[in-house]
């Protein structure tokens, strides 16, 4: 098969999973007629009607509300936040009413909420954002970030099967800027499993989404210098594998942990604690967190190119820790 | 003292003699189930207002005094196919949907044997074999998930009808218009009764908005808004029965306004010392269960002995339900970390 991008492999696990299940079907705005402000859903008004790609009106928090009761009514929806910053507007319905429900009653809400996050493509502070920091604190959710094409397809697969609530973010600066192959049949990658992305000896890089692309790029560069760099993609945020963050740690004594978040409270936080709980005899340096600075996401390209991680910014960072 | 606003006021001036509610064709069985849905509700607020004192109920009791018919008649109306999301003065809509007593006790005590098996509190239980959703304590969050169930229930060709409820303070709320707007747009079967009782906590309605009627704001959402008198179960069950009715014929939804009264604070440790008084002696006369009884025995539908047996056999009902409520254990320690989710069966 021929290679994709990155946004057709969601587009395609959207597709495959209607075809494959009647049960699931999208809530979102401007996803029918128009087919999605990304073009993801771009032909499936025609092809599975109205009833079951629902154009609403801008209402985030109605979007995930009717799709909690659609899913407690044997339903699998899934929204989609034109952008994934406009998923605060829905907070209380995903942080009050679908994560805690079969804790508190028993009913499950097989609900998928995705959307295109991050930085790096000149949005601003509300199409830019990397919100996991907010729900990886939040009991009752699972969170996922791929950074390929394989893992686009297959983890979208997975959450929509998945009987708990998933929140999808699907990186909007790799939509069209990385390809690669969709995998042979059902291709569903496990929530909850990291993928070793690069082995090395030296140093592990601990991270997901787009910041992979920036670890594996450093890790070429710092080859030619003799660090041996190993690049551990989490692919999962929630929950995290920590048996892989663990075995990587084990194995390099030296993590960073990159992450397109800003720092305080980040995802990149709970890795570092981690580590320092479970392998602090291992370690030969600091965790060192390598994200955003705590500050709004900043429009103008010098700006933006100060605010995020980037190759050089790593390079620059393993070098110190190499020398710790 | 905090006064009601001039935008609310009370539907009757007057309780006239020998009792006129609203028309209706339910035979007297059914009207006499009604009484009893009305009575039961009563009687297990009080006795969960007995255990509350005892010091049994662990957290808040919310009662829904002076507000049954509301609940009691508009979920008679419903059909055993439909959907409801209650709230938390909705108890006697969750008794008419088949709700035990004892589970309610339970819930309150924090049994083990709760629905929830300890982990939440009062009417704080769905079951969707019962057509019954759990509400949060977010006031409007409901009504897109209603919406989202009427949604489901149209798409998998069911002939169902979500309704759920709303106060007048929750009609403030962003969801309130979300959802209700979600629904007038997506034409589902949905209706929304809203309980205009005077007070949100301690703020009165007319801190809620200006206009005197809630049932207003349906002409916003192209859709029928009603006011019916809320202490009257007769002419709850009808507005809900027609506005049902509608939504299953594919007319969309409907957004019913419920005037009544909150007869207690906002929950048990609350003595509503901010309401005037004499709204409480005005609102005792147009109770709605004593409106009811001068109904049923004013024409003739049940006489003073009939209604005295329908309470009396609750009244060991509840003895018994009492009894076994108390008698379940609290949850084990270790329940405290189970089920937060579900199983997945997804594997590679």
């Amino acid at each position: 098969m021929a290679p994709v991008t990155y946004i057709e492999a969601v587009r395609q696990a959207l597709w495959d999973e209607m075809e494959k299940d009647e049960r699931v079907f999208m809530l979102g705005q401007d996803i029918g007629t128009y087919g999605g402000a990304f073009r993801v859903t771009s032909g499936f008004l025609d092809h599975f009607g109205p009833k079951r790609i629902v154009d609403t009106p801008i209402s985030e928090s109605a979007m995930v509300g009717a799709a909690i009761g659609a899913a407690m009514m044997g339903m699998l929806p899934v929204v989609e936040m034109q952008f994934i910053d406009f998923i605060s507007c829905a907070f209380n319905q995903i942080i009050n009413f679908a994560a805690p429900n079969r804790y508190r009653w028993g009913q499950k809400v097989p609900i998928v909420v995705r959307g295109p996050a991050g930085g790096n493509v000149h949005g601003s502070a509300y199409h830019s954002q990397n919100p996991e920091s907010y729900f990886h604190h939040t009991p009752g959710l699972k969170v996922v970030a791929p950074g390929t094409v394989a893992d686009a397809y297959g983890l979208l697969k997975a959450a929509i099967r998945d009987p708990n609530p998933v929140l999808y973010f699907e990186h909007k600066y790799l939509y069209r800027r990385i390809k690669g192959e969709l995998p042979e049949g059902d291709g569903l990658v496990t929530i909850g499993k990291a993928n070793l992305a690069r082995e090395g000896r030296d140093l592990s890089v601990i991270t997901y989404g787009a910041m992979l692309h920036v670890a594996l790029e450093a890790a070429g560069r710092l080859e030619a210098e003799g660090i041996s760099l190993e690049v551990l993609d989490l692919r999962t945020i929630k929950p995290l594998d920590q048996e892989a963050i663990l075995a990587t740690v084990r194995k390099t004594s030296r993590v960073i942990v990159l992450t397109e978040e800003q720092t305080t409270g980040s995802v990149a936080g709970e890795v570092a604690a981690r580590i320092a709980q479970n392998a602090f005899e291992w370690l030969d340096g600091p965790v060192h967190r390598l994200c955003c600075p705590d500050t709004p996401v900043p429009y103008s390209p010098t700006l933006e190119e100060a605010y995020l991680p980037n190759v050089d910014k790593l390079v620059a960072k393993v070098r110190e820790l190499a020398s710790y | 003292m905090a006064t009601l606003g001039k935008s609310w006021g009370p539907l009757h001036p007057k309780v006239e003699k020998g009792e006129r509610l609203a028309k209706t064709e339910l035979p007297k069985e059914r009207q006499l189930e009604l009484y009893h849905f009305m009575k039961l509700n009563r009687m297990v607020e009080d006795r969960l207002g007995n255990l509350y004192r005892q010091g049994k109920v662990v957290g808040g009791l919310y009662s829904s005094r002076g507000q049954e018919a509301t609940s009691v008649g508009s979920a008679y109306a419903l059909e055993p196919q439909d959907v409801m999301g209650p709230l938390i003065r909705n108890l006697g809509s969750m008794l008419v949907r088949g709700v035990q007593p004892r589970e309610v006790m339970m819930q309150y005590m924090a049994k083990s044997d709760s629905p929830t098996g300890g982990k939440d509190g009062n009417t704080h239980f769905g079951d969707l074999k019962r057509g019954l959703v759990a509400p949060i304590s977010m006031l409007g969050s409901v009504i897109p998930v209603m919406a989202g169930v009427a949604l489901a229930g149209r798409m998998q060709g069911k002939d169902l009808v979500a309704l759920t409820y709303i106060g007048d303070g929750g009609t403030s709320t962003g969801d309130f218009h979300e959802g209700l707007n979600l629904a007038a747009v997506l034409n589902v079967p949905f209706v929304l009764i809203a309980e205009h009782n005077g007070w949100a906590y301690s703020t009165p309605t007319s801190r809620q908005m200006r206009i005197k009627n809630i049932a207003t704001r349906a002409a916003a959402y192209g859709i029928p808004g009603e006011v019916v008198d809320g202490n009257d179960v007769l002419a709850v069950y009808e507005a809900t029965k027609k506005a049902v009715e509608r939504a299953r014929a594919g007319g969309g939804p409907t957004l019913i306004e419920s005037k009544t009264f909150r007869m207690k604070g906002h929950a048990e440790h609350d003595d509503a010392g901010y309401v005037p008084k004499e709204h409480f002696e005005e609102w005792k006369l147009k109770d709605p269960i004593e409106r009811f009884e001068r109904h049923l025995l004013g024409n003739g539908l049940a006489t003073e002995d009939e209604l005295r047996e329908i309470v009396a056999k609750i009244d060991v009902q509840l003895n018994a339900e009492v009894d076994f409520a108390l008698a379940s254990p609290m949850p084990p320690p270790e329940r405290a970390f189970e089920g937060v989710y579900e199983p997945s069966e997804v594997s590679v």
